[in-house]
């Protein structure tokens, strides 16, 4: 329903409810923020964020590879598990040192992207189908190259720098990401990839019509969610020590879940690097403020309740967008 | 398969090609019972068929309210979190004070509130999509998120053991011989091809996927419906719920129908709903569900690593869909 919708609206007031979308998630951001260094002493602490800004990082590099596949109306399954196969082939060859681990891991994480692009633009399957394919491949092979355990990196190298160690004080990782997100925000504002991504997205044919270059574009857009995720499971098995086969479950739906919260369409066609990343902190940041919260004592909440919280947050985000579209349909 | 309104040429000549390309699923389901019954050793056995059937049950008792919700153009990533709320409360309803004292209700009830429960989850999410034009897939994530959530909170994330041989029926009991969850997946299975092929409703379905704004134009209930169907995905996973914790004993919101949603999809897939809607077939969805299992079974009878086995699936279920893909006349 909500796709015929979307396309039925002109491209303006799609433009706009994005827009909206995307303020709103900033503000919350804002207000989280403050929330919680209003009310935690340690909150704003070094080590809080750093920690923080630790651990997302890889969930920020999936995101910004599903950002683009996304808005290419597209969707990618595989992004866990290709991580997780990524931190395997990285774990495997730590022991030669930095760059073979890194490089391993992005290869890896080209080839499951590669093979998902070839199935959506070749063979012509859905997306989901394609990379729910892809995410099972990635998935066995990752188990089958590490024999269902996990594979302890070496810690002669200085492969572990990669997920533990610091630059100029911020976490590696950190870095990684804003390099990640400052290449996304220009390939998407000043490169003609981002602008065909989202011609591709918006009307696939229309795109077709002008020539461009439809089935490439949506081929690279799927490379590229490939190496990010690839560049993540590096980063995984940087940080814990380990090549994890069996990581990865269930991030790809955080991912979606933070590029939504960013204001991308899932229709693809209009998107946002910059609140995806947005979306991403405030998702991390919820289950931060829980701990803090139990902290304090005055309450005593699992862990289990962070999956709760995050899925009514997605909702209310889910519900204010939708009251803004009705806003903006109203006024036009 | 069989119940798949489709429009052909009448009297057109019999195209081979096409027909394998059509029941590529069933022809490979069979192709591969022929290849077990000449290789794998001990294959044909009544323990054999059990082992299959009953692992196979709860996959396509999900996958058929998924088929219809995926007639509807939609799709229900939250069926794996239903059944691990459904999974958490009956064991909590049963080992109540009240269900102790009561063994009769409390067995009664673990059964019905559990699932009743799964479909007002479902019918949330029906709402939730409707009412505020959510896409599918994000309406369904949010309770995919929460749900297991929920679940985890009932249960503090512990787990339950139990021993119930009342309750544990439905997933260890058998009716002349036949695992008790078979014959709830093969009911199941007939009573939604019957609605989809010759009820009212069934054909709304149809409609509603086929051409939404043309199935609302022509006075279809369009929300009604589709709230209908999730409500509906909602009582199967809650069903599957049951039989999983009913399975293992023992009920732990952290696994319980973890991964659940992929299943059902690859299964509704393989077995040739298309994901855009208006067409539909839930004994296809058996079929790819079967299809799935036996070769996964297949692999590890044949001592092929489980990864692997991963990794063939992946193939089989991108395989079938392209096969379908070029069987379309487009």
């Amino acid at each position: 329903m909500s796709a015929a919708t979307a396309n039925a609206a002109p491209p303006g007031r799609r433009l706009s409810l994005a827009w909206a979308a995307r303020q709103r998630v900033v503000i919350a951001l804002v207000l989280l923020i403050l929330f919680g260094a209003l009310r935690y002493e340690h909150f704003l602490g070094a080590y809080n964020v750093l920690s923080v800004l630790r651990y997302n990082s890889m969930f920020a590099l999936t995101s910004l590879g599903m950002c683009f596949v996304i808005m290419g109306a597209g969707i990618d399954l595989s992004v866990g598990t290709t991580a997780a196969f990524a931190s395997v082939v990285s774990a495997l060859l730590s022991p030669y040192g930095l760059f073979p681990g890194l490089l391993g891991g992005l290869g890896a994480g080209l080839a499951v992207g590669a093979v998902n692009g070839f199935m959506v633009t070749r063979m012509n399957i859905q997306p989901f189908i394609a990379t729910l394919s892809g995410m099972l491949v990635a998935s066995g092979s990752g188990l089958l190259l590490a024999h269902n355990q996990s594979v302890s990196v070496s810690y002669d190298t200085d492969f572990t720098w990669l997920g533990q160690g610091d630059l100029l004080g911020f976490p590696t990782p950190a870095w990684i990401a804003a390099a990640a997100y400052v290449y996304g925000s220009v390939a998407l504002n000043f490169l003609s990839f981002g602008r065909y991504v989202l011609a591709v997205g918006g009307n696939e044919e229309a795109a077709r019509l002008m020539g461009l270059p439809v089935d490439r574009v949506k081929f690279l857009t799927y490379v590229q969610s490939g190496v990010f995720a690839g560049l993540a499971g590096v980063i995984l098995a940087a940080q814990f020590g380990a090549g994890q086969p069996a990581e990865g479950v269930g991030w790809e739906l955080f991912s979606i879940a933070a590029v939504v919260v960013g204001g991308t369409l899932l229709t693809g066609g209009v998107g946002s690097v910059a609140t995806t990343l947005a979306g991403v902190l405030l998702l991390g940041l919820i289950f931060n403020v829980l701990n803090f919260e139990n902290g304090l004592g005055w309450i005593s909440l699992s862990a289990y309740w962070q999956s709760v919280v995050r899925g009514v947050f997605l909702m209310v985000v889910v519900m204010a967008s939708s009251g803004a579209a009705r806003r903006v349909a109203r006024s036009a | 398969m069989a119940d798949a309104p489709t429009i052909g040429r009448k009297g057109a000549s019999f195209d081979v090609a096409a027909f394998f390309r059509r029941y590529a699923a069933l022809t490979a389901l069979i192709v591969l019972l022929a290849f077990n019954f000449a290789v794998t050793p001990n294959f044909a056995s009544w323990q054999t068929l059990n082992v299959n059937l009953t692992q196979v049950a709860t996959i396509v008792i999900v996958s058929v309210g998924m088929t219809l919700v995926i007639a509807t153009g939609g799709i229900d990533l939250s069926v794996g979190s239903l059944m691990a709320i459904s999974g958490a409360l009956a064991p909590m309803i049963f080992l109540s004070s009240f269900g102790l004292s009561y063994p009769a209700l409390g067995n009664a009830l673990a059964f019905v509130a559990p699932v009743a429960i799964a479909g007002m989850f479902g019918l949330f999410n029906g709402w939730f999509i409707t009412r505020f034009r959510v896409q599918p897939i994000v309406g369904t994530l949010v309770m995919f998120i929460a749900g297991r959530g929920i679940g985890q909170v009932l249960t503090n994330g512990n787990l339950q053991a139990f021993k119930n041989p009342t309750f544990q029926f439905i997933g260890l009991g058998r009716v002349f011989g036949v695992p008790c969850q078979v014959i709830i997946m093969l009911a199941l299975v007939a009573a939604a091809a019957w609605t989809l092929r010759s009820t009212l409703f069934g054909r709304q379905i149809l409609s509603v996927g086929g051409n939404e704004r043309a199935a609302w134009l022509s006075g279809v209930p369009v929300a009604s419906v589709k709230r209908w169907v999730y409500a509906i995905s909602g009582l199967c996973a809650g069903i599957a719920g049951l039989v999983v914790v009913s399975i293992n004993s023992s009920s732990d919101a952290n696994l319980v129908g973890l991964g659940m949603e992929l299943d059902a999809i690859a299964a509704v897939a393989v077995g040739g709903t298309p994901f855009t809607g208006g067409q539909a077939t839930v004994v296809g969805s058996l079929i790819g569900a079967l299809l799935i299992q036996l070769v996964r079974y297949t692999l590890l009878a044949n001592g092929v690593p489980d990864a692997a086995a991963l990794v063939v699936k992946g193939a089989i279920i991108a395989g079938a869909v392209w096969s379908q893909q070029r069987g379309k006349p487009t």
